[in-house]
């Protein structure tokens, strides 16, 4: 029962991250958008073998993180929370891939086991990416980047009401289910018999407000067009910012700089 | 159900980004040339709805555990398919990015999965005919829940099918499905319970609201012929993308083309096959372990780098281990150093 709670904080809590004024927030959020998918991108276009090569990409998150002012510890448990799901399909691939590649002493290392281990590693960066971006940004921000790079309006504005409502319908709910949770005995959840009419209720209730906000929005002089405030420009900095992660990114991506780096200290050519 | 971007490919990822933004794109123009303006409100509202109801536990009957509203085939059927497709984008959208359920990349994958198949599959195919116009209390029922337990199942599959073209995870095929389908029945069964007990309570207290939908009026009736059109069109487009994958990352064809012909590899043809062949060798295998290879002619096949993958030598693998801890410390201090100098 505690989890709608536990989630929303959690929506809170990035909300308010966002609202920093660092060097990384104040960027523009385009650039933003467009170094994480390029992240993202070329994290994932390893072969699922690679695990040197993806060590570079850390930089990425690391500097993100100290220059935008995030702290670590909430990245890491929404990092925790989500990683069973993805770590239990990838725990199959050492029973099904065998194949001995590597020797470290005298233990041999099966193909499987890389191929999961660079599964947590692209895990990692991935979700702390996509974190760390709405962190840096907001969604305001975000939602006027996807207007500039072409997603229609009505889909931005749909993201962007139901973000609002999010928090207006989530603090109901909790008092919702509160109230259920002190007059039941079962405990955790929702009883069989009560499915129907408490989401239904939460429902009926959710469709009415929507009503009402229509008709404050019409008094508003809403004539079925919605006005979304398009600010932040393109600065030289923006620019600097996406060419040096864009460089960056192409960089680690075709070469291995580990492995060149542990050759020039080991001297193995 | 959420894929993350951990387990897929780029291609994969990429091609159904583009089926789905192709959906969003035809499901945007639709919803937005109906004159409508009460839909605004009422989707935003609708999308935090089930966001926030897909929150609450509830307790399955004999059971210790608990399941969660199925939101797609709710949104459907209270709001149009339309409508309900762009509710679920936004949905898996902020998911993705606030709550780091399902990847950014995935998110083509999990918005076809979750909101193509249930909104313009299940809803449509399913729930509509067997509901009807004025449907009776039985069939509200049947409807929600066979709709639910087969539009999941096609999604589960969906899911299968993604992360098998992506090559990162090595589950069989067989051995995936058997894993997937029977777990998202059970889901979809007690989704749709949920579902079902939500309708049937809706038509007991507020009818008004599903006759709106069943009589196709805030958000219009739905055509099935493009219905079926975009279906078309996202399917040859996904099976065009992964194609090209699938030639570009031949590791079983490969094999069975040594089997067939005794030599290791096909020689490409020159001209504009080459010069993708050399392309994809800068991209994609120069970080495998040997960088000499990367020079060799352009017809060389972009997968001997591959093979030669297992043969690493001991030397090489130390010094890849070395190098990576380096640079993992070196990203980390980085990363310290300007937190102290943004502070200080």
């Amino acid at each position: 029962m505690l989890k709608i709670e536990a989630n929303w904080i959690d929506l809170r809590y990035l909300d308010a991250l966002s609202n920093q004024n660092t060097f990384i927030h104040r960027l523009n959020p385009c650039v933003k958008l467009l170094a994480t998918l390029s992240f993202i991108l070329a994290v994932t276009s390893f072969s699922k073998y690679e695990i040197t090569g993806l060590f570079p990409f850390f930089l990425f998150p690391f500097v993100l993180l100290s220059l935008g002012n995030l702290p670590t510890a909430p990245m890491l448990k929404r990092l925790l929370i989500v990683a069973p799901f993805v770590l239990f399909i990838g725990i199959f691939n050492p029973l099904f891939d065998h194949t001995p590649v590597l020797k470290l002493g005298s233990v041999v290392i099966s193909g499987g086991w890389i191929s999961f281990f660079s599964i947590t590693i692209r895990l990692c960066l991935t979700i702390t990416a996509a974190l760390i971006l709405v962190a840096t940004t907001g969604i305001d921000a975000i939602g006027s980047a996807l207007l500039r790079i072409g997603v229609p309006k009505i889909i931005v504005i749909q993201l962007l009401f139901m973000y609002r409502y999010l928090h207006v319908l989530a603090e109901e709910f909790i008092r919702t289910v509160t109230a259920y949770s002190l007059r039941s005995f079962a405990g955790e959840g929702v009883q069989f018999r009560a499915w129907g009419s408490l989401l239904g209720q939460l429902l009926i209730r959710s469709i009415d407000r929507a009503n009402r906000i229509y008709q404050s929005m019409l008094c508003r002089g809403f004539d079925g067009e919605v006005r979304l405030r398009r600010t932040s420009t393109l600065t030289s900095t923006d620019i600097g910012f996406l060419a040096c992660w864009l460089v960056f990114f192409l960089l680690v991506r075709c070469f291995n700089v580990p492995e060149l780096l542990g050759k020039l200290l080991v001297g193995v050519n | 159900m959420h894929m993350a971007d951990a387990l897929i490919s780029p291609a994969v990822g990429g091609a159904m980004w583009a089926a789905s933004a192709g959906i969003a794109a035809y499901a945007a123009k639709k919803v937005q040339n109906d004159l409508d303006d009460r839909k605004i409100p009422l989707m935003g509202v609708l999308g935090a709805f089930v966001f926030a109801a897909q929150m609450i536990n509830f307790t399955i009957p004999g059971t210790g555990s608990s399941g969660h509203l199925g939101g797609g085939l709710l949104l459907a059927i209270l709001l149009g398919p339309q409508a309900a497709f762009l509710t679920i984008a936004s949905i898996l959208t902020i998911q993705a990015l606030f709550f780091a359920d399902g990847g950014i990349l995935a998110l083509g994958c999990n918005i076809f999965n979750m909101g193509f198949l249930t909104c313009f599959v299940a809803y449509p195919l399913i729930y509509k005919p067997l509901t009807g116009n004025n449907p009776s209390q039985g069939r509200l029922f049947l409807g929600s829940i066979l709709a639910a337990v087969i539009g999941l199942q096609f999604g589960a599959f969906a899911v299968v099918l993604e992360t098998l073209f992506s090559g990162i995870s090595e589950l069989p095929f067989t051995t995936f499905v058997l894993l997937m389908q029977p777990i998202h029945l059970a889901i979809g069964l007690v989704e749709g319970l949920v579902i079902a007990a939500v309708v049937l309570f809706i038509k007991k207290e507020a009818p008004e609201i599903l006759q709106k939908t069943a009589a196709g009026q805030p958000f219009g009736a739905i055509s099935i012929k493009k219905v079926v059109i975009a279906l078309f069109i996202a399917t040859l487009f996904t099976g065009g993308a992964l194609s090209w994958f699938a030639s570009s990352n031949p590791d079983g064809l490969e094999w069975s083309i040594a089997g067939v012909t005794g030599e290791d590899e096909l020689k490409a043809p020159e001209g504009i096959h080459g010069f993708f062949a050399e392309l994809q060798e800068k991209t994609a295998f120069l970080p495998d372990y040997n960088f000499n290879k990367s020079n060799e002619p352009a017809a060389a096949s972009t997968e001997q780098e591959k093979s030669s993958w297992p043969s690493v030598d001991k030397g090489t693998s130390f010094a890849g281990i070395v190098g990576s801890l380096l640079t993992l410390a070196l990203a980390f201090s980085i990363g310290k150093g300007l937190r102290r100098l943004s502070r200080g």
